[in-house]
């Protein structure tokens, strides 16, 4: 699909193919929205189910609501005479407002449909012992105060693998068979080792040994005050852990790349081009990198897939303030609602980066287009 | 079958990367059987919880042979007991006297990490006297205090603050193997070697209950793995690790791909709404956060390892593998030898089981032996986490111990560092061979 350049006329068919293209694009889009809404729904509630199954967050919301209703009624100087047995009773009475309001007390069904509906529209109730660095209690603005963090880390991240990958890949798939090829390939069983593994040793070597980088957080305490300062001082912290991403990655993307357009340019329309006598460049891009582009996108989404929850850790090696050094306080602080909170956001974020590949998929690809959304 | 098979792996052989993986997965299964050989499962359990059985170790040894690499001479532990010297005994009405000299040649580059007496005094009436009294190389004597004994008696000298403070603000394990200063004389201390005493001059009320006692000269480097903060060898979680790690990726690995393929066959075979089903849950189960949701039941349930491995294949059996397998399957559905089997009648689970699985086999095997990797590393994920076996010792564990206690900050690098290389080991030897197998079983890549 070219830009129709401003001013040249379009002619009549075209425009009404590009029409019957935007209508099947939207088709698509929307089916596979409704699609992923369905599918975010099911995986929402087998979270919510997976964390209630056992009753524990019930037993642990009864356990609370008792605990502070005997607080109350103890700290209160209106109750300071009464005999023990009528306050054990006012306590009782107290309990048993509460779980009626909370519906506790209707059957799990009930409730569980209840929660589907309030984690969907992110309603994730407040947090039992966290709070934001602003002071909200509230599990969706400790969340989103968390979320920057992540996207910013992960995303250059991934970017940074991701070109570098296929560019790489591009060029040694010319030299095939040479050393640095051959060195390539085989260093790619390195990547077994997830990111935090190589981000220990690049806090053990560059933070200790030689102190040249901090060694965890986002940014020097206190924050600098100017624009260009903060950056720069958040550039530095986010070296070590974008190399140990890096590291882990980078070499087995290539060799997978390299394969694969290894395979593409052994293709024959590639070799008539070759034949025709194109220049090697042109020859890469509209030969190889043209054709191939779909999967090339798919590849990269779902390289995004796998990265989100491997965040967790790397967060935490590097104490990155981000949804995985979250996740691994709210575990320490057993704050169950925080947790169910971030793995709903998690689904969410998934269910995103699926959707954007469907997407991508139908813009590139033109079956998609001609037929619609239906495969 | 076989004729096909040892040309394959004929060709196999031809990649040192190969032989080199298998090299080093042969070394950890030989570890691997070895564990439960040399320690038994419970009793691992069991000296891993850690507790008095470690009290002669020293806290946070490095490995000896890392020091005699470097050429060192750091301490080693030394346990001097008093079964094995001579007592002088003067025995008086109603009870004796003991005098038992702790004698011991000092002869090591660094200051011993602590010092710790250890009295057993058992079956006396009365509880007994006992008075130290430290005698070093050039000859002088430092009383150490006395002490009345109950019947296990540990008396740590390390933490005794006033002797300290004699010492001229010197810890007691440094001041006392610490050269005289002349006068005046300023800069660090500097260690004497030479034969040391510790003299116990013991006052018993009793004609023939024992007393026995025994000092312990903390070392800097213990064993070959060296120690943890709680006197643990490291070695035990690095021995009883390997088969941990191995049968949980070789279980996950086996599990996932396994029911995926069965999954993925049956949904082929039978089209319609079976196939829609499978992938519709597929989808599902592409959104659903794996590590989230294992941290998740970690919490809320338990850690148990088998718990998690349970949870790793449940998610695991709709993974996005099946869409490969799918795409690799639907071919085959339409294959003649298929026909053939319905022809004569085969049943549905037969031509699933007989004639489409072991079409798809061999290609399954390389991402099938790269996979094992990642589960290893998924449990040591988890384990740094803190969500490790609240029991087992595993790599991931000592990781995380290590981490917790600020290991790299405070110089342990062998902490980190040997769990770290046995799961990188372990990495690349499944990822080296995995990578090779590939390249021999992938018919995509066999002209490349």
């Amino acid at each position: 699909m070219k830009p129709a350049s401003a001013g040249r006329p379009v002619r009549p068919d075209l425009r009404r193919s590009r029409l019957r293209d935007l209508r099947h694009l939207l088709l698509y889009a929307a089916a596979r929205l409704l699609a992923l809404l369905a599918t975010v729904v099911v995986g929402v509630y087998l979270t919510i189910l997976v964390a209630n199954m056992g009753g524990q967050v019930d037993e642990l919301r009864l356990v609370q609501i008792r605990s502070e209703a005997v607080e109350a009624v103890r700290a209160d100087p209106a109750f300071f005479d009464m005999p023990g047995e009528e306050r054990s009773a006012l306590v009782e009475r107290q309990v048993a407002l509460e779980v009626e309001r909370l519906r506790l007390d209707q059957p799990f069904i009930v409730r569980s449909l209840d929660y589907l509906r309030r984690a969907l529209s992110l309603d994730l109730g407040r947090a039992e012992q966290m709070h934001s660095d602003r002071g909200s209690r509230e599990v969706r603005d400790i969340i989103v105060e968390r979320l920057p963090a992540t996207l910013l880390l992960f995303g250059s991240a991934n970017l940074l693998v991701f070109f570098t990958a296929v560019f790489a890949a591009l060029h040694l798939s010319r030299r095939y068979g040479s050393a640095l090829d051959r060195t390539v390939i085989a260093l790619a069983p390195s990547s077994a080792a997830p990111g935090w593994f190589y981000g220990i040793f690049l806090i053990l070597f560059f933070a200790f040994l030689f102190p040249l980088l901090p060694a965890g957080g986002m940014v020097t305490a206190p924050p600098p005050e100017s624009r260009l300062e903060y950056a720069a001082s958040l550039a530095r912290h986010m070296l070590l852990p974008v190399a140990a991403m890096f590291l882990s990655s980078i070499f087995v993307s290539i060799y997978s790349w390299r394969t694969f357009f290894l395979i593409h340019s052994s293709e024959d329309h590639v070799e008539m081009a070759r034949a025709k006598g194109l220049s090697a460049r042109r020859i890469e891009r509209r030969y190889i990198l043209r054709p191939t582009l779909a999967p090339i996108i798919t590849s990269f989404l779902l390289m995004l897939i796998g990265l989100w929850s491997g965040a967790i850790i790397l967060e935490q090696v590097f104490n990155w303030p981000g949804l995985g050094s979250l996740l691994f306080q709210a575990i320490g602080h057993r704050d169950t609602p925080v947790i169910i909170g971030g793995v709903v956001i998690f689904a969410y974020l998934l269910a995103a980066t699926v959707f954007l590949l469907d997407f991508l998929y139908a813009l590139l690809d033109p079956r998609v287009r001609v037929r619609g959304g239906r495969s | 079958m076989i004729a096909w098979r040892s040309g394959r792996w004929r060709e196999l052989a031809r990649y040192p990367s190969a032989i080199a993986g298998v090299a080093i997965i042969l070394v950890l299964v030989g570890v691997a059987l070895a564990a439960p050989l040399a320690v038994p499962y419970g009793e691992a359990l069991e000296r891993w919880r850690g507790g008095e059985r470690w009290q002669y170790h020293p806290v946070n040894a490095a490995p000896v042979w890392v020091d005699r690499l470097r050429g060192g001479r750091a301490p080693t532990t030394r346990v001097i007991a008093s079964r094995d010297v001579e007592a002088e005994v003067h025995p008086f009405p109603g009870g004796r006297r003991l005098t038992l000299p702790l004698t011991f040649d000092y002869a090591f580059d660094d200051f011993p990490s602590e010092l710790n007496l250890f009295l057993t005094a058992e079956g006396h009436a009365r509880p007994p006297f006992v008075r130290l009294l430290w005698q070093t190389p050039d000859g002088r004597e430092i009383p150490l205090g006395g002490h009345r004994l109950g019947e296990r008696e540990r008396i740590s000298i390390s933490q005794d603050r006033a002797l300290a403070q004699r010492l001229g603000g010197l810890a007691p394990h440094i001041g006392l193997f610490a050269a005289e200063k002349a006068e005046g004389e300023a800069g660090a201390p500097s260690l004497q070697t030479g034969r040391y005493g510790l003299v116990l001059e013991a006052v018993l009320f009793d004609a023939e209950a024992p007393l026995e006692a025994e000092l312990v000269v903390y070392g800097r480097v213990h064993g070959i793995a060296g120690t943890d903060h709680q006197r643990r060898a490291l070695s035990l979680a690095l021995l009883w690790g390997t088969p941990v790690a191995l049968a949980f990726g070789l279980i996950a690995a086996v599990g996932t791909t396994l029911t995926t393929l069965v999954i993925a066959a049956v949904g082929v075979w039978y089209r319609g709404w079976v196939d829609a089903v499978i992938q519709r849950l597929t989808e599902v189960n592409m959104i659903l956060p794996v590590l989230p949701i294992l941290v998740m039941v970690g919490t809320l349930y338990s850690t148990s390892i088998w718990l998690m491995l349970g949870v790793v294949v449940l998610l695991g059996i709709f993974s996005a593998g099946i869409k490969t397998y799918r795409a690799m399957l639907l071919p085959i559905r339409e294959a003649p030898y298929i026909e053939a089997a319905r022809a004569y009648g085969a049943s549905n689970l037969r031509i699933v089981m007989r004639y489409m699985l072991p079409r798809i086999l061999p290609v399954l095997v390389p991402s099938f032996v790269t996979l094992i990797p990642t589960f290893v590393f998924l449990e040591a994920s988890l384990a740094v986490l803190g969500l490790g076996d609240p029991e087992l010792p595993t790599w991931g564990k000592v990781l995380n111990d290590a981490q917790s206690q600020s290991a790299l900050y405070n110089g342990y690098v062998y902490w980190v560092v040997s769990p770290a290389l046995l799961l990188m080991l372990t990495g690349l030897g499944f990822a080296m061979l995995g990578f090779a197998l590939d390249r021999v079983f992938n018919p995509r890549l066999r002209s490349l």
